[in-house]
């Protein structure tokens, strides 16, 4: 054969290569911040329903908003264990029963009249912000990773091995209406 | 929390990426973090102990301006070396698509690294272009903030996703107390300019058309020009009857610059674009001085379409002269612009903000993993086939 044309396809052969390296790569590392994100969330979501749970047994809130809101608070933490779509929808739940139990300004005021309780709600506000942050973290790696995946070249030769495709997370994580704006 | 930051921008210039790294380093070190920030520096003299020393920057052009950034394979080093002894929980990077340290730093580490967009511009093609081969370093960013919607708009148009909005601080109390400036002369009305004054996008072309103007309404105006630049070759074109208002500072250091903020009665910012968010506003109005300026989106929306200051047409010298006249003649306006200013500074005080960024870290990192270095994606760590 022509030993120009075997340059050409040698080169071609290394370029190749070396894309689908890189792409395989980028991959790789778009997976391992998913999963990093993935505990993150984890974190912060267990730290909310953890003090969600200490506020409703600290007897500073009325009885039937504290069975409510305990009620939520271990749905959210048990269904941790089962799978994402339950463990979402208790987390939601959990959210609805944080804004019903902190709807109203003024019932905030009087929590926070306790020292106590003024400083569960800073603790849960903290933990609230922190779920908003993590989960837009993390679906923003998702759809980052989504989208490499698509690609063609990602697609013909299965450079993403068997990693199962990611997911977003989708939940209501709108912050109690009483907590005020930040 | 051990944190270590990295500012592109030499440290020995003033600037507002710089002065942001400063100020939210030490906020977070007032918060009990450890912090370490790495910069380009020209000297290594006078530095506190919790910078480290980049390498010497090269001054190329970037973004519309002159920019002094390092690169190179000495500058990766020194960046790997700083990774690896700094043994950090979070990595900070600022301003990652400007080339230099932030960009290097993204491309050479991994674990839980956070990332702040600072400037605003246009799509463009080139600059795509550049987005698409700093991609690889970008997609390392576990948490992407942006310090105003103009910034934010621009990171999710070249990179798409979303980012948090954390606005700059200030450290309001540094520009509330203090020794004021005997230059001032408190008995007659001053006006303040702040910035370069041979940088077209500062806008100071446009304030000096419209001198004459003010003038002619307040004789016995005074002007103060707070910023560098060649200011032989301006005064000798000015018109003498005009230059004899006219105080030229030059550069000065953070405390003078304070003192004259606190002792004009209007701080006049006529910026032309390219602002992503209004610092130089909330300097002033912490100082407690009216503010009047340019309609740009970046100050509109820190003066809250007027509330808390004046605006005018941007690059429009008879609407400029129009408005500071209108509020040097008016003390009751001036005070309510002083107010209400004071009022909105507080958000944007660095003890408040500071609690808004550690809440980022936090929610990136998780289980006590630490910011290592990283080869892959360098061909040493492609042929190596791990990373270390």
């Amino acid at each position: 054969m022509n030993p120009v044309i075997l340059w050409l396809i040698g080169i071609f052969v290394v370029l190749l290569g070396w894309y689908l390296s890189s792409t395989a790569g980028r991959l790789d590392r778009l997976h391992r911040k998913i999963d990093i994100s993935r505990l993150a969330l984890d974190a912060q979501l267990l730290r909310r329903s953890s003090v969600a749970l200490e506020l409703s047994s600290s007897g500073i809130l009325d009885p039937a908003t504290s069975i409510l809101l305990a009620d939520a608070a271990h749905r959210a933490r048990t269904a941790s264990d089962v799978d994402d779509a339950a463990r979402s929808r208790a987390e939601s739940n959990l959210t609805a029963a944080l804004d019903a139990a902190l709807e109203y300004p003024d019932d905030v005021a009087e929590v926070r009249s306790d020292p106590a309780g003024a400083e569960l709600l800073d603790e849960l506000d903290a933990a609230i912000r922190r779920v908003e942050l993590s989960r837009r973290f993390l679906n923003d790696a998702v759809r980052a990773c989504r989208q490499v995946r698509g690609q063609r070249a990602a697609r013909w030769f299965w450079l993403a091995g068997r990693a199962a495709l990611p997911l977003s997370w989708e939940m209501d994580d709108t912050p109690p209406k009483g907590l005020g704006p930040r | 929390m051990k944190v270590g930051i990295v500012c592109p921008y030499s440290w020995d210039a003033p600037g507002g990426v710089r002065s942001h790294v400063a100020d939210l380093a030490l906020a977070l070190m007032g918060h009990g973090h450890e912090v370490s920030v790495l910069a380009p520096v020209d000297d290594g003299i006078d530095l506190p102990d919790w910078v480290v020393n980049g390498g010497r920057p090269v001054a190329v052009p970037y973004n519309g301006s002159v920019a002094r950034v390092n690169f190179g394979f000495g500058a990766t080093r020194s960046v790997r070396r700083w990774i690896q002894e700094g043994d950090f929980d979070v990595l900070h990077v600022h301003e990652p698509v400007a080339p230099g340290l932030s960009m290097l730093a993204c491309w050479v580490a991994r674990g839980p690294m956070v990332a702040t967009w600072h400037s605003s511009h246009a799509r463009s093609r080139i600059l795509s272009a550049g987005y698409y081969i700093a991609q690889t370093a970008m997609e390392k960013l576990s948490g992407r903030i942006a310090v105003s919607e103009q910034a934010r708009r621009t990171l999710v148009g070249h990179l798409g996703g979303d980012a948090v909005l954390i606005p700059n601080g200030v450290r309001v109390a540094e520009y509330s107390t203090g020794p004021l400036l005997d230059l001032v002369d408190p008995t007659r009305p001053s006006i303040m300019f702040l910035g370069r004054v041979d940088e077209p996008r500062k806008g100071f072309a446009v304030l000096l058309s419209a001198l004459p103007a003010i003038v002619e309404a307040v004789p016995d105006l005074q002007v103060i020009v707070v910023g560098p630049g060649d200011l032989d070759e301006l005064r000798s074109a000015l018109d003498p009857g005009l230059a004899s208002h006219i105080e030229f500072l030059g550069r000065v250091s953070d405390e003078v610059k304070a003192s004259a903020l606190r002792c004009v009665d209007v701080y006049v910012a006529p910026h032309t674009g390219g602002e992503s968010f209004g610092i130089v506003l909330i300097e002033a109005m912490a100082s407690g001085t009216a503010v009047v300026a340019s309609d740009i989106p970046a100050f509109r929306q820190v003066l809250e379409e007027g509330v808390s200051g004046a605006l005018f047409e941007s690059e429009n010298p008879q609407a400029l002269a129009a408005e500071v006249i209108r509020v040097l003649a008016d003390p009751a306006l001036r005070t309510e612009f002083e107010v209400q200013g004071w009022r909105r500074v507080q958000e944007f005080d660095w003890d408040v903000v500071v609690d808004d960024v550690i809440a980022v870290y936090e929610s990136v990192t998780v289980g006590g993993e630490k910011v290592t270095t990283d080869l892959r994606g360098q061909i040493v760590g492609r042929l190596g086939g791990r990373s270390t």
